[in-house]
């Protein structure tokens, strides 16, 4: 993740909720850089803080601390134009196209929504917009006039797809694009994001849940658990060589693709504590098969660089003796 | 045939409908399948599939006045379950055959304590004194892996997270000893690691008590981890059985072929997914040959013509089976 | 034992071909006893309804041995009732457009604001909405009229006082659901403003509540009008309102029974028919609403 400009920077991100007298640490000092053209995954189970991350990207919620920087700029300083742009710049593709599309809109309006807000167009010029966005997702102009429940799932995330294009952005979220999907229709829309993304060149920041997922379009990962990241690198090093104990335990856990692959690794034990009351020191330590004593117990690690672990940085306290720089 | 090798559960040719305003149609369509004692058997199918509802269907638990069963043998034990009133078939439910569903959240009641509605579950079908009923739920929460069980019968059902939840309706699901259980995406509300315990549960629940298991999932990773025999099933029917191995390792249906293939997996990088074009058919149009014909590569005229009977599948197991005209030539 | 297969779809719904999907006898009694005698009551009406005529007083209907001069008889003024009855119709559906349109674009807009803004906005206006549940509208009627007599415009007053609150209330409650849907979401990522967000995107999804809302209301105001009237703090006298008709046979009702009884079931075919429609409409719209 060393490129010289990254398109989008997260520095320090926190988010904290009240709940009640408590409070949730949803993200705690949540820190990556996304390069252009660059997908990152954030990966993790409930409760990691991976949705509020993105929400945060998406400025549906404002940080606690912590700052976003998209071309280097920081979000907060954004004036009315600057709001604008990035408003055309970010863009998102939600879990359930069943929800993220009005009803009561016919597929034009709701893929030209973006222009209408940020940009002054004309009707032909935004009809002609619409009809190349649809185009580009597969689907055709004649779609423009329906409503969102005269089409099926995949076709309905092919229109939320469409709307998030339209303003070509150069940032795309996607929250678990595609598990609300049919299996067969999975991949056609997995394939489409990647088929968009050679085309366009946008970055994509993906939250999603499973795993085989995550490796076929992530570029670099983040493991996040109880609001931390606690491994974060190019995707193949991590699937292929996980170091931290939790990223290794997620990969174990995670389903076959053939009855004869092994599935005798360790088993993690426990529940994932609530985020309401994370354990002190390392948040995974109750549950960690690689607990190494008290430190874990008082210390929470740093996420450093390891030794022969490539661009990877992991928060452990068993690299800590191993640590670089 | 002597008693010891004869199925728990027999299946023939079960014919589900369900009237709309457009029509009535076929939701299950000649299913038939058999399940022995221990054995774990996967139903994949994509929504509209058909394969919640061949789960229902079994227990005659159907959305009435909608849906109903309206063809073909359930056999329990040899017991053709179909020709059972409903007041019997509340005697065979939960006793001898149970199921488990998608929501935890949905399964349990708020307003009792898990050891209520243990308690409960038990009471329907054994007469025993409240004391001894009492230490068979506290067993049953034993066998389910629930720590402290004593203690966790007096929570409430929000105390408790989704994977303990799921264990509890795991454990009314198992009070009563059934022969059969029927689990409905059971793990899909579940994160990764706690779907990893809950599949090694029931693993370790069948060795200890020889329970059969219908796992009905829309993952092959599921029924690649704990699944033993397979039907792959496609708008209302079969177009694949067999045993799970000979399956992944010979699909013989090319939408099987086709939907193995297009599942990414976490074990290797893949440049590009093969994928499906199109979509599943609508119940109230489906086409009149084979329901995959309009999706599929391999597709000729007979293919939408008529529907394919059986043949072999690749793998030559005899209990391979596979439904598609051209099964023997791609 | 099991049913056939053709057996399944008779029940389906289709066969019942334009009865079911158009409520037809309550859209027919509505028609005749509401909508027509209001727009044409003066061409259908046969007598003048505040002419009265002393020596026709109390005739009975007649088909309890009355004339086809009064075919419904007449009141303690000799005045026919079928001709009050068919005026008051105009009274009981203006007082209730007028009332429900006031009072839902009044509860809907506070309900919008509430449920979208939450905070402050909404606490206030929950509490107002309480208290204006908490508050009898007979008292405020009454309250009303001992301060500046009983009329029309007070009688709307205290319908859209009554009615905005459920109307707030109602689509607060939806708002609140409807802002957590990821289309909201979206088009908060596209830019949209609040003003946008509320009018394209929110209140369309809350019309259908309010429409069916709105017309469930209809037999709420004419009971509502009624009682005002029959208790004398509604439409001033001698304005044929039916709840003043059926208070004029109140010390009647043993002697001449038709006087409070033909007016009393001119509300009640309305009613009952509104809330049929009503019922039908809300079948209609709702599942639409909650589309999957």
């Amino acid at each position: 993740m060393g490129d010289a400009a990254p398109l989008l920077e997260v520095r320090e991100l926190t988010r904290h909720f009240r709940v009640g007298k408590a409070q949730v640490r949803a993200v705690d000092g949540v820190s990556f850089a996304v390069a252009p053209g660059d997908t990152l995954a954030l990966v993790g189970e409930s409760g990691c803080g991976k949705t509020t991350t993105a929400r945060l990207i998406l400025q549906l919620d404002e940080p606690t601390a912590g700052e976003i920087r998209l071309d280097g700029r920081d979000l907060r300083q954004l004036d009315r134009a600057g709001l604008r742009q990035f408003r055309n710049d970010v863009q998102a593709v939600f879990q359930d196209p069943w929800s993220s599309l009005n009803p009561r809109m016919r597929v034009r309006e709701i893929v030209a929504e973006t222009l209408i807000c940020n940009q002054r167009l004309g009707r032909k010029e935004l009809d002609r917009q619409v009809d190349a966005a649809l185009t580009a997702v597969g689907l055709r102009p004649d779609h423009a006039r329906n409503y969102p429940h005269e089409f099926s799932g995949g076709q309905r995330q092919r229109v939320a797809i469409a709307s998030a294009l339209i303003s070509r952005p150069r940032l795309l979220v996607l929250d678990e694009p595609v598990s609300a999907l049919d299996v067969s229709i999975r991949s056609q829309i997995m394939n489409l994001f990647k088929d968009l993304q050679a085309e366009f060149g946008m970055s994509y920041v993906i939250v999603a849940h499973d795993l085989g997922t995550t490796r076929y379009m992530a570029d670099q990962i983040a493991v996040m658990y109880l609001g931390r990241i606690v491994e974060i690198g190019p995707s193949e090093e991590i699937f292929e060589a996980p170091k931290h104990p939790y990223t290794k335990a997620l990969l174990a856990a995670a389903l076959p693709s053939h009855p004869d692959t092994p599935h005798d690794r360790e088993e993690l034990a426990g529940e994932i504590p609530s985020p309401l009351e994370p354990p002190p020191g390392c948040h995974f330590h109750p549950r960690c098969p690689a607990f190494i004593g008290p430190v874990c117990e008082t210390d929470y690690p740093d996420l450093d660089p390891v030794e022969g672990a490539g661009a990877r940085r992991v928060a452990c306290h068993l690299y800590r003796g191993a640590a670089v720089g | 045939m002597s008693d010891s090798n004869r199925p728990v559960l027999e299946v023939e040719n079960l014919h589900t409908v369900i009237a709309t305003q457009r029509g009535t149609f076929d939701v299950v369509d000649q299913v038939s399948f058999r399940l022995e004692a221990g054995e774990t058997l996967g139903i994949v199918g994509e929504s509209g599939s058909g394969k919640s509802m061949t789960g229902l269907s079994l227990l005659g638990l159907v959305p009435k006045p909608a849906a109903s069963v309206v063809g073909g043998r359930v056999l329990l034990d040899g017991e053709d379950l179909r020709s059972k009133s409903e007041a019997e078939l509340r005697q065979v439910r939960g006793r001898k055959i149970s199921m488990i569903l998608q929501d935890p959240q949905t399964s349990l009641n708020p307003a009792f304590t898990i050891g209520n509605q243990l308690l409960e579950a038990l009471q329907v079908h054994e007469r025993d004194s409240r004391q001894s009923l009492r230490q068979r739920a506290i067993q049953a929460l034993r066998q389910v892996r629930v720590a402290a069980p004593e203690r966790r019968v007096h929570d409430y059902p929000h105390q408790m997270s989704g994977g303990m939840k799921q264990r509890v309706v795991g454990a009314i699901a198992i009070s009563c000893a059934p022969r059969v259980i029927i689990a409905d995406e059971p793990t899909t509300s579940l994160d990764v690691t706690i779907q990893a315990q809950y599949l090694k549960l029931l693993e370790d629940l069948q060795r200890e008590t020889g329970l059969a298991l219908i796992f009905i999932t829309h993952d092959f990773g599921i029924v690649a981890r704990i699944c033993q025999h397979l039907l792959v099933m496609y708008a209302g029917r079969i177009v694949e059985a067999g045993p799970v191995r000979e399956i992944f390792n010979r699909p013989s249906h090319p939408y099987t072929r086709a939907l193995l293939a297009s599942v990414p997996t976490v074990e290797r990088k893949v440049d590009r997914l093969p994928s499906i074009e199109g979509q599943p058919p609508p119940l109230h149009d489906l086409p009149k040959g084979c329901r995959f014909a309009p999706r599929c590569g391999f597709a000729e005229t007979r293919c939408h013509e008529a529907y394919p009977g059986h043949s072999a599948g690749r793998s030559g197991h005899p209990r391979h089976i596979v439904n598609c005209w051209r099964a023997e030539e791609i | 034992m099991p049913p056939p297969a053709g057996g399944v779809a008779r029940g389906s719904g289709r066969s019942f071909g334009l009865a079911s999907r158009y409520p037809l006898v309550p859209i027919t009694i509505l028609m005749i006893v509401l909508v027509i005698p209001s727009f044409f009551a003066d061409l259908i009406a046969p007598h003048d309804p505040y002419a009265a005529s002393v020596p026709n007083r109390l005739e009975p209907p007649v088909f309890a041995g009355g004339t086809w001069e009064f075919p419904l008889g007449t009141d303690r003024l000799g005045r026919d009732i079928l001709s009050r009855t068919i005026h008051g119709a105009k009274y009981a559906l203006s007082i209730s457009l007028v009332g429900i349109f006031l009072g839902t674009i009044l509860g809907t807009a506070v309900g919008l604001a509430a449920g979208y803004f939450r905070g402050w906005t909404d606490r206030i206006v929950m509490r107002v909405v309480d208290v204006s549940f908490a508050l009898p509208s007979i008292l405020l009627a009454l309250a009303l009229a001992a301060a500046f007599g009983s009329s029309f415009e007070g009688v709307i007053f205290v319908v859209v006082f009554v009615l905005w609150s459920y109307f707030a209330r109602q689509v607060r409650g939806e708002v609140l659901s409807l802002r957590e849907r990821d289309f909201v979401a979206r088009a908060r990522v596209a830019g949209a403003g609040h003003g946008r967000i509320i009018f394209r995107h929110i209140l369309p999804n809350v019309m259908n509540t309010v429409i069916v809302l709105a017309t469930l209301q209809i037999g709420v105001v004419i009971i509502l009008e009624a009682s005002l009237s029959f208790l004398g703090i509604g439409i001033p006298r001698p304005t044929p309102a039916w709840g003043l008709l059926v208070a004029d046979g109140r010390a009647l009702v043993v002697s001449a029974w038709w006087v409070s009884l033909i007016p009393g079931l001119a509300i009640l075919l309305t009613v009952l028919s509104v809330n049929l429609f009503g019922d039908w409409l809300r079948d209609r719209l709702d599942p639409k609403l909650r589309q999957r």
